[in-house]
Parts: structure tokens; sequence; C-alpha cells
């Protein structure tokens, strides 16, 4: 058994440099981004052997569903002769090619030199989860120890969306109607994955999931609508999709402000530092802490891990 | 190994076979249609009788019921997306496989 394990894992570790090696070489860009989704797919597989299934999740639905998505979307909205022109086998270049070494080297010195077992905050985590409301640990740093980080994460989020739109104002149509087969696919498939991005995040409190992994499955149904010509009724795109998209991070601002001006102590404290300084203040059933992964905008939440 | 045992070995294997057969068929078929034909099989009968065997091994309903779910969906997404790749294949006009 032993044996067949360590043969896939081999296996695995081979297959994943060498589709990282074709990714790149490859000079055909399609072919290209058809093997950088296999190679997420196969790293999510590496990642569920390391036993960490919540990164496990975050790359199948990020690195290879939603990355994959765009880099299609965006191979399509090359100009067609530009995407047709394969590219050309540049020569070896030996300066790029010694820093990777270099580096490569450097990193395996690294991972080498860790000790095998690192404590971490691993016991911190463990000590303090009975305070945070949920019982997965990875939900309890990234919602509750570090909350502040995570969903302030949001804003940074808004900006980006007002960088893009105010950089393309008028989304581009689509070239050919999608057909009756892909729009009937959509609509069975759009409400189930609503769905499954709600248990995700739900199951996220107890069980690998969580906020990111739910906003990549929403974000992969947005772009899998915009990428079947699907839009938003004109009378949709102006008022109440701007307030949509800021009422996550407003409200959270507000609960914020509000927890900050009822408690004096707890008002100027960095997120980095608040939970150890003010031992009133570690209430884990705050709303600070756990209503706005729900509240806040998933789809938006996908775009960054 | 007791009967249910035999039953879903049985049934993993199969489904090993057809997806041996699919992977075959999508090096070797000389077309984009008759290899989307191959990977379908590996993809609707081989998962079916993979998830049909793991669902026997899994001891609860909850376990089966999202195994099988996880089927359908494979079904749904697989024969729209041959489908897709078959009428874009057809609009840019790549011409059956004669012999």
């Amino acid at each position: 058994m032993n044996l067949l394990q360590t043969g896939f894992d081999g296996l695995l570790a081979l297959g994943l440099i060498w589709l990282a090696w074709r990714a790149l070489a490859c000079p055909d860009l399609f072919r290209g981004i058809v093997l950088f989704i296999a190679f997420g797919l196969l790293m999510a597989l590496a990642w569920v052997r390391l036993e960490a299934p919540d990164v496990a999740l975050a790359e199948a639905a990020i690195g290879a569903g939603l990355t994959g998505a765009l880099l299609l979307a965006a191979l399509a909205r090359l100009n067609r002769t530009a995407a047709a022109q394969t590219l050309p086998r540049e020569a070896w270049r030996s300066g790029p090619a010694l820093l990777l070494v270099l580096a490569g080297a450097g990193l395996g010195l690294a991972v080498l030199s860790l000790i095998p077992e690192p404590a971490g905050l691993q016991a911190q985590v463990a000590a303090e989860l009975g305070r945070s409301g949920v019982s997965n640990p990875v939900t309890a740093v990234l919602l509750n120890f570090r909350g502040y980080d995570t969903l302030l994460e949001l804003l940074v989020l808004l900006l980006a969306l007002l960088a893009a739109w105010s950089l393309d104002a008028d989304p581009p149509r689509r070239e050919a109607p999608a057909g009756a087969v892909l729009d009937m696919l959509l609509r069975l498939l759009l409400p189930v994955l609503v769905l499954a991005a709600a248990y995700l995040l739900w199951a996220g409190a107890h069980a690998p999931g969580g906020a990111f992994q739910a906003g990549a499955v929403l974000g992969a149904a947005g772009v899998l609508a915009l990428l079947a010509g699907w839009r938003l009724q004109p009378h949709l795109t102006g008022t109440p999709l701007r307030l949509a998209v800021t009422i996550g991070p407003g409200g959270f601002l507000l609960v914020a402000w509000a927890f900050a001006a009822g408690r004096p102590a707890a008002a100027g404290i960095s997120a980095g530092t608040r939970r150890r300084s003010d031992p009133a203040d570690r209430d884990p059933g705050h709303p600070v802490h756990r209503r706005h992964p729900g509240s806040a905008v998933p789809g938006l939440a996908a775009r960054r891990r | 190994m007791t009967g249910p045992d035999y039953l879903s070995a049985l049934l993993l294997l199969a489904g090993a076979l057809f997806f041996l057969a699919g992977t075959l068929g999508l090096l070797r078929f000389p077309d984009v249609y008759t290899r989307l034909h191959a990977l379908t099989k590996a993809d609707n009968v081989g998962l079916g009788l993979i998830v049909l065997g793991l669902a026997l091994q899994s001891g609860s309903w909850l376990v089966a019921g999202k195994l099988v779910l996880i089927w359908l969906l494979v079904l749904l997404a697989g024969a729209s997306v041959a489908h897709l790749i078959a009428r874009g294949a057809r609009q840019r006009g790549i011409p059956e496989w004669r012999r």
C-alpha cells in the first residue's frame, strides 16, 4: 500500500513538473492554457495528498477553474489574427535561466532546512478555537483571528472593480450566439453553482471550505454567464449594481465603526494586535467576527486568494 | 471480502476499463468527432460505474447521494461540452474523417 502511494505521489510530482514545463514552452496559446488548467487540477490533487483540503478546494476553484476561464476569455478577446499566430520560439536565454536555477536551488535548500514538524501557530489557534465561533481552524484564522485583514480585502476588490470600470466602460458583446445547449446548461448549472457556493460558505464553519472557495465558485458562475453572453438587464446595471457591490464593505465598515465607537478601548488598535490586547474585547460572537462573510459580495472575494 | 465488496470491485474495474478505452480512443482516433465519441463514453459510463462502486463502499446514503450528484453534474457538463466542441469544430469547417 505504501509503495502504491509513493508511486502515485512520484507520478503526480513528475506530472506537475512536466505539465508546467509544457504549459510554458508550448508555442500555441490555447494549448498552453489547457495545459495550465490541467496543471491546476493536478495541483489540487497534490494538495489533497498533502492533507490540505482547504487549499485543494481553493486551487481547483481558483487556480484551475476561474483562472482558466479568465485566460480563455482573454484569448477569445485577443485579435483573431494575433490569437491564431503562434509565439515564435525564443532562443534559450542564459541570464534568466541562471537566475531561475539559482532561485530554485535556494528554495530547495530552504525547504530542506525546514524542521520536520514546525510548531507554527497551531497551538495558539487550537487554544483559541473555542472562542472563534467555528470549529475549522483555517476559517477561524481567516475570518475570525484576522477578520479585519480578510474582510477589508473587500475594499481592495472594490478599488479593482472601480479601475476596471473606468478602463472599460462598455463590456464587449458576444460575437456569436451561444446556442441553445449552452443556454440550457447555464440555466441548469447556475442555480446549482449558487447553491454550491452557499454550501461551501456554510460548511466552512466546521469543515474545509469557506468564503474564498465559495466566492471562487460564484465568480466562476459569473464568468460562465459572461462567456455565454449573458448580461445584466440595463435597469439593473446602474444604481442597483453599484449598491450591491458597495453594500458588503459598507456594512462591514459600519459595524466596525459602531463597534469601535461603542468600545473606545478597541478603537485605534490595529487588527494584528487587537485580539491579544484587550481581553474584554475578545467576544467571538460579536457581529464583526461572524456576519460579514455572508453579506459581503462573495463573487468579488474570489478574485483574490 | 463480502458480496458487496466483490460487486464494487467489479464495478470499479469495469469503470477503469471504460476510462482506459476512452483514453486510448482520445489518443488514437483520427479526428475530433470520433475522439469526442470515445471521451464521452469514459466520462459518462466509466464515471457512472466508478461512482456506483464507490457508493457501495461508502456505507451511508448521504455520501452515496453526493457521489451520484457528482456523476449527474459531470453527465450534464460532459454532454454539453462535447456538443459545444463538436459544434465549434463544424463551424470551423473541420471535416469528418473518412476512410
